[in-house]
Order: C-alpha cells, then structure tokens, then sequence
C-alpha cells in the first residue's frame, strides 16, 4: 500500500541529503568537493538545528572521510558519506578496505570528471574508475530516484548475506544541481523501511560467534594481515556477497515499490520499450532520460528502438543483459568515462563481454560521450539510433569505438 | 573523570592480565613490544585499540592468530587517528541512542611511519576536531617494518636503508622532525613524551591521557635492536640512557604548561649527571660510522643541538 | 600450507581472527635462555615489567616469578635490567 507522500522541489544533493536525514544515520565523515557539496551543507544545517542526532565529523581530507566511515561502521554505527572525482580518488585505498571489511557504508556520487585537466562538471570517470573496489554501484537517472536509492542502498548493504558498501550515482550537476519535483516519504517510514541495523555473526579468537562489531564486551580483531595462504578465500567471500547482492537489490526495489509506488525496472535493469527492439541502445545516469524521449520519437517514426538504462553497474546484472540484449540486431553501448588504451568504455567492455557466449548476439558498438560534463543533444542521440539501424541493415559495423560530440 | 592521581605497584602491575597477548612475533628485545604491552596495562575499563599499519600491527595480527585480548581495528597506515575519530564519533552517536551504556576508551597506535609522515594529517585532524582519544606514538626512528627505511623521526646522522652511510653522505641528514611541539601547537588538553625504561612513569602518563576528555598525544621512545643493530638484550638500556643524555627528555604538558618529569627533573637539579651523547651513539650500529675521525664532526654537532634543545625545553618548562 | 585450513565458505567474513596467538608458542626462536638464581632474585619484578613477550609472570599464588619458555624468546632484558643481576643467559644444556 502506497505511503503518504509530500511533493517538494529539490535538487539532486538535496534529495540525497533529506534521504540521509531520514535514514537516521548514525555518523556521516564527509568532505566537500563540487558538486557533491550541497549535501555535506544541507546536511550540516540538519547538524546545526538540531534536526539530527547524527554526529557530524568535517574530516580533514575525503581518505579520512571513508576511513572515518568505515571505523564508525565497523563500532556498530550506520554511516554515510558523499564524494565526487578527486575526493573519490582519494579515498581509493579505503574503498577496497571497506568493502574488504564487509562495512555496509553508503556514500553517495555526484559523478564528476577527474583532472588533469581540472573539470568540475559530470561524467563517470570517477566512479568507474572504482568498479573493481568492491562496492556495489547503482546509478541513478534523476532526484527523485537519487533520494529513493539512498534509502535502499542502506536496505541493501546492510543485508547480512550482502554486507557490502555501496555507490549510488548522480551525474554531477546534471542530477546534483537540478531542481526537480521529489515525492518524498515520511520520516516515519522511511525509519520503518530500512529498520535497525542488523550485523552479521562472525567467529572470534575467544571461541564465541558475535555480532561483527567493536565491542569490549566481545573483543575481536578486524583488519588483520593475511598472508597468500589465506587472503584469496575472503576475497571469494566478498564476491559470494555481491552475488547475494543481485537478489537483494531485486527485493528491495520490490519491497520500496510497494512503500512508494515507484520502481526502477527489477533494481538491476530499467528496460524502455526493449522488449521487442530491434535497435537498442545501452546507457548510465540521467542521458537516459533523453533517451527516452528520443526512442518516443523512433517509435512514432515506426523504428524499433529501445533502450536498456544499466542502473546496477556492480553486482552486474549478467543473465538481465543477455536475456534483454540478444535478441537485438544492433547495440550501441555509452560511456560517459574512458579507459585509455582499452577497447572502449567500461560499460562497452562489460556489455560485449556478457553476451560473448550467447549463441546468437548482434554488433555491438561503443560511443564515448559527455567527457567533461560537455552536453549531449537529443539530435546526436538520434544519430547513435541511425547508425545502429544502418548496421542492423547491413551487418557493417564501421568503427567499433566513436567520440559522441568530439571536435574531431 | 577521575582527577585523582593512580596509585599502583610492580605487584598491581604484574597481577593485571596482559592485554597485548604472548606469541606475537616481535623480534627478540623489540622496544615497542615491551612498551606496547605496558601501555595496555594502563586501560583502566572498556577499551578498544584502533592501529596504524606497521610493526606492532602486523606482530600481533598475523591472520588468524591475534595478540589482542581488546577490541581492535587495522585498516590503513596513515589513518590511526581517523580510524579513532570514527569510533569516537560512533560511541557518541550510539550514546545518544542508548546502544553503548559506559564510557570506552579509545586508544590510536602508531609508529613514527604511521605519526610524523604519513599520518600525521589524519592525526592534526583529528586533534584539531577534538575527538576524545589517547594517540600513542611508538618512535622506533624508522620504518622498521618495511626493512629500516628512514621516516621523518629517524635522527640525524643515522643510518638505514634509505640514507645509508655512504662515502658521499654519511647517514640521515635532515634532523628529527619535533614532533611534540608540533602537537602541543595544537593547543591540546594532554601532550606528554615517556621512555619504557621509567615504566612507572610512562604508565602514569597512558592513565592521564585516558583520562583527558579530548584528544592526548604520549610520545613513547621505544628502541628498535634490529633497525638500531643493538644488542636486543639492552633495549630498555637505551631508553635510559636516551633520557640522561637529554636526547629524549620526559616531560608532559597539561594544557599546555610543561613540567619535566622526575627523571629529567633530576637531569636538570644535578646537570652533571647528564651523559654525553656518544655514550648513547656507542653499540648503536645505526651510529657506527660516525665514530671515525672524518665524521667526529658530526657526533660534536649532535652534543650541540641536544645541549641547545635541552636548554630550551628547560626554558619552556615550569621552574622546578 | 596446511591441509586443515578451511575453505572459503567454512570462515568467518571481513578476516576476523579466530584464534588467540597464545596458541603460537615462541619459545623455540631463543638462543639463550634466562636462568635465575633464586637467592639474589629479591622478587622486584623489574624483568616481568620489561619482558616483550609477557614470558615472565608473578605468580601471586605461590609468591613467586615464573619463566614461560614457550614464549621466551632470549633477548636478554630481563638479564640486563635485573637491579641484583640474578639473571644470566645461557644456551640450554644440550645445545650448541
């Protein structure tokens, strides 16, 4: 049964913190770094008028924002944080000790293009450039689903087969700076949705099996050294909790569907009139939401377009992607990030490598686009959808790799 | 808090369980070692041990055998401090709400690796923000961990890894980092240096920074046999005499207002128990080359610095 | 690499540690080992303060200090501090 909601104009960082706010958390360490930094103000003016418990910590660098997250974490406290571009970066190192700790922190990405040169505005590079940390990654398309999946990111990562941290992205700017309507929750429920704490058990060097938390009352030892005759069997289990995570993150999208009436294709995958695609085109983040007007207007031409919105990135949605790509004839992948000396983007080689082994999968095809935060028009769209309908035509694929927007 | 002073005895002392267990792998008479688990002798309720990565770190927590009885986090090597900030900040969150009934000591562990270099941002943070914990610094003079390779602690004139003594350089050139003047331009509640060899003392000095509500800082001299090639057997020798050549003075500072402690009061009441540096320098391997005579000048320019700091410290300090 | 270490499934996550490292006993790294002599030893417990490895005890018990040779690892502290040099090290009988 749908909950009462109120209809406010926030922007994306808005959005995020008011989700913060009523997730009740415990701490949030944070730094500011554009344009993540009107939620560490927003959330501070929480702080300032009493609004919150949380204690606020302004760490000194973002490295010791996670750090300070994740030891909060691991004492038994629901933390959160927000980055972008640098501060992500920075923070690096800790990402992979926090996941390797198995501390559900959920922090929050306004996606911003990394230096050199220096650019303050929205593309992926960021968050991409951690898609092997450990985290569980969840892209969103615009504020309101940004509020919605700070809420079930706690939802998620707290699940005690998942105990991962997880990345909800919004591109810088773009979603971060926008105003838009938001149908928010009550406080009331959205406390109820995502429930107390729960911690996963763990057996200690006094013989108990205890809440994995740091407690006098039952003395434990976390981040120890692992020599190479026991490292790579936590790191299995790590992977085994992003597999627990595919499901979990299905759940959650269910379960808030029934509290909001709103959900996001299964959690893993938002599909837009794929179903009996020929021609599809595969995006992350708030492009898709130009897509769909585009594939409208294909539609009405009486071209069979489709677009598949990645919104997990990581667990990725593998059996989702072949079921919904394969039967394709052309699939033009974006990348809003680079990985220089690759063949293409991070979601291009993921795309590809998830249907290598389907029996029957079309070309696939890979377009670079808003490097930098550089605008990507409905008419350039259009034109990713016409090349894939000359190559569904001919079966020519003419350049594997193309630079959407790029002064050539 | 308590303000009384702690009282005990070698008896009390010795009749505490150890809370940093046996069966660590420290080399043999390893000076943090023996500090480290005096120190946890000090805790005096609910205490969690949160550790900066190097040598006591990695001893005591060689996967799946830990040397400790307390509660205790490693995550990264320059994060001792934010580490601590963070569970700082979680007991006070879960405090308000009723999750954590009583007080808990928290304790940040690092070597000058994890202190003077690397960590010493999260570490000023940390302070500046005034989060309520006891940083122990464990000054072994160098990376010892990774092979002896010279950090911002290692004094002059030394010789590691990475400023051997050479034919062209002899050893470490740029001089200690101070690194308690640095901390106590933090205008911090509690900022105090000990030597294990005075146990009595440097045991007093955990207890007081425990007690502080804020942030302490302790400075604990703990000599490193393997990386000062020094016989293991006279680690605790070396933190004396450190103290009675005014290499490494004992003092602490309650708000600011410095006191020498008993054992280099006693330096400054009767100066001609003070020893020459090159009585410290001797059976040092880390040393050796400076006892020749193209080097002497260096082992005068160190007597010179430690004379001139020594009266400073003196000038700064409250009269006797 | 031992044919009892558990899999992936059968341990903890995060890398907890399940075991306490006084079941890792360090005796056997010494060369020599400490031998006191009861009647100069005054029971000051300088050497128990001092001892790295927690090898040496009180013992309240039995009034007495007592050597743990199993984690002793013959540094030499406890033979360098004693105030009444009580202690002296020696290779144990037996050895070279």
């Amino acid at each position: 049964m749908k909950t009462k909601q109120e209809t406010m104009a926030l922007n994306g960082d808005e959005a995020v913190a008011l989700a913060a706010k009523q997730c009740d958390v415990d701490v949030v360490a944070a730094y500011p770094i554009t344009p993540q930094t009107i939620m560490v103000e927003k959330f501070s003016e929480y702080v300032a008028n009493g609004e919150v418990q949380t204690e606020f910590v302004c760490t000194e660098s973002e490295h010791s924002a996670m750090t300070a997250c994740l030891a909060a974490s691991l004492t038994g406290a629901r933390s959160f944080t927000a980055s972008a571009s640098a501060g992500l970066a920075l923070m690096h190192e800790m990402l992979f000790v926090t996941s390797g700790c198995r501390a559900p922190v959920v922090m929050a990405i306004a996606n911003r293009a990394l230096s050199a040169p220096l650019n303050i505005h929205g593309d992926q590079s960021d968050s991409m450039a951690e898609r092997d940390s450990g985290w569980i990654h969840i892209y969103v398309e615009n504020s309101q689903e940004a509020y919605d999946s700070i809420i079930q990111a706690f939802k998620i990562a707290e699940d005690v087969n998942v105990s991962l941290p997880v990345i909800v992205g919004l591109d810088g700017f773009t979603l971060s700076h926008s105003l838009e309507n938001v149908d928010v929750l009550t406080d009331d429920s959205v406390k109820q949705f995502v429930g107390n704490r729960q911690l996963p058990k763990v057996a200690t060097h006094e013989g108990k099996t205890v809440p994995l938390m740091l407690d006098p009352e039952n003395p434990m030892t976390m981040g120890p050294i692992a020599f190479p005759n026991y490292y790579f069997e936590f790191k299995r289990q790590q992977q085994e909790g992003m597999k627990n995570a595919l499901k979990r993150i299905q759940e959650v999208n269910s379960e808030y569907a029934e509290l909001s009436g709103r959900n996001y294709g299964n959690g893993l995958t938002d599909n837009y009139k794929l179903e009996d695609a020929e021609i599809a085109v595969v995006c992350v983040g708030s492009t898709c939401g130009t897509l769909r007007v585009v594939v409208d207007e294909l539609r009405q031409e009486g071209i069979k377009a489709g677009l598949l919105r990645l919104r997990t990135f990581r667990p990725l949605p593998v059996e989702d992607l072949r079921k919904a790509l394969a039967p394709t004839m052309a699939i033009a992948v974006m990348d809003k990030s680079m990985s220089f000396g690759g063949l293409g983007g991070a979601v291009f080689c993921e795309i590809r490598h998830a249907l290598y082994d389907e029996k029957q999968h079309p070309p696939i095809v890979n377009y670079i686009y808003g490097l930098g935060g550089r605008d990507t028009s409905p008419r350039e769209l259009r034109g990713v959808f016409e090349e894939l309908m000359h190559i569904a035509k001919t079966g020519q694929v003419e350049r594997e790799v193309n630079y959407l927007g790029l002064r050539e | 808090m308590a303000t009384e002073e702690w009282k005990f005895t070698a008896k009390d002392i010795a009749t505490k369980p150890d809370l940093f267990l046996s069966g660590h792998r420290a080399c043999a008479g390893c000076g943090p070692a023996s500090a480290l688990r005096l120190i946890m002798k000090a805790t005096r309720g609910p205490t969690i041990v949160t550790e900066a990565t190097g040598c006591m770190e990695v001893v005591s927590s060689i996967y799946p055998y830990t040397s400790w009885a307390v509660p205790w986090l490693h995550t990264a090597f320059e994060n001792a401090a934010a580490n601590a900030s963070g569970i700082d900040a979680a007991l006070k969150a879960m405090g308000k709400k009723g999750k954590v009934k009583e007080h808990i000591d928290v304790i940040a562990l690092a070597g000058d690796g994890g202190t003077y270099d690397i960590g010493i941002q999260a570490l000023s943070g940390a302070v500046e923000r005034g989060h309520d914990f006891l940083f122990v610094l464990y000054d072994n003079e160098g990376y010892m961990n990774t092979g002896i390779q010279r950090s911002g602690g290692t004094p002059a004139g030394a010789a590691t890894t990475t400023t051997p003594a050479g034919t062209v350089i002899p050893g470490k050139v740029e001089k200690k980092k101070p690194i308690t003047e640095i901390m106590l331009a933090h205008d911090m509640p509690y900022v105090a240096t000990a030597a294990p060899y005075y146990w009595k003392d440097m045991l007093t000095k955990v207890r007081k920074g425990l007690e502080v509500e804020g942030p302490a800082f302790l400075h604990v001299f703990a000599p490193c046999p393997r990386g000062w090639r020094t016989d293991p057997a006279k680690t605790m020798e070396y933190s004396k005499l450190a103290v009675e050549t005014c290499i490494f003075p004992v003092w602490e500072a309650v708000n600011g207002k410095r006191q020498l402690s008993t054992p280099s009061k006693l330096i400054q009441l009767a100066p001609q128990k003070k020893r020459p540096v090159k009585d410290y320098l001797a059976g040092q391997g880390r040393f050796r080359h400076l006892f020749t005579p193209q080097n002497q000048h260096i082992i005068d320019e160190m007597q010179r610095l430690t004379d001139e700091n020594w009266q400073r410290l003196i000038q700064k300090c409250e009269p006797a | 690499m031992s044919s009892k270490d558990k899999s992936w499934k059968e341990i903890s996550i995060a890398g907890v540690c399940s075991k306490s490292s006084i079941g890792f006993l360090t005796g056997d790294w010494k060369t020599y080992m400490p031998i006191r002599d009861l009647e100069k030893c005054t029971k000051c417990l300088t050497c128990v303060m001092f001892c790295p490895d927690g090898a040496i005890r009180w013992r309240p018990d039995v009034g007495d200090i007592e050597f743990d040779f199993n984690f002793c690892k013959g540094c030499g502290i406890c033979a360098n501090e004693c105030p009444t040099k009580a202690i002296t090290m020696k290779i144990p009988d037996g050895e070279k």
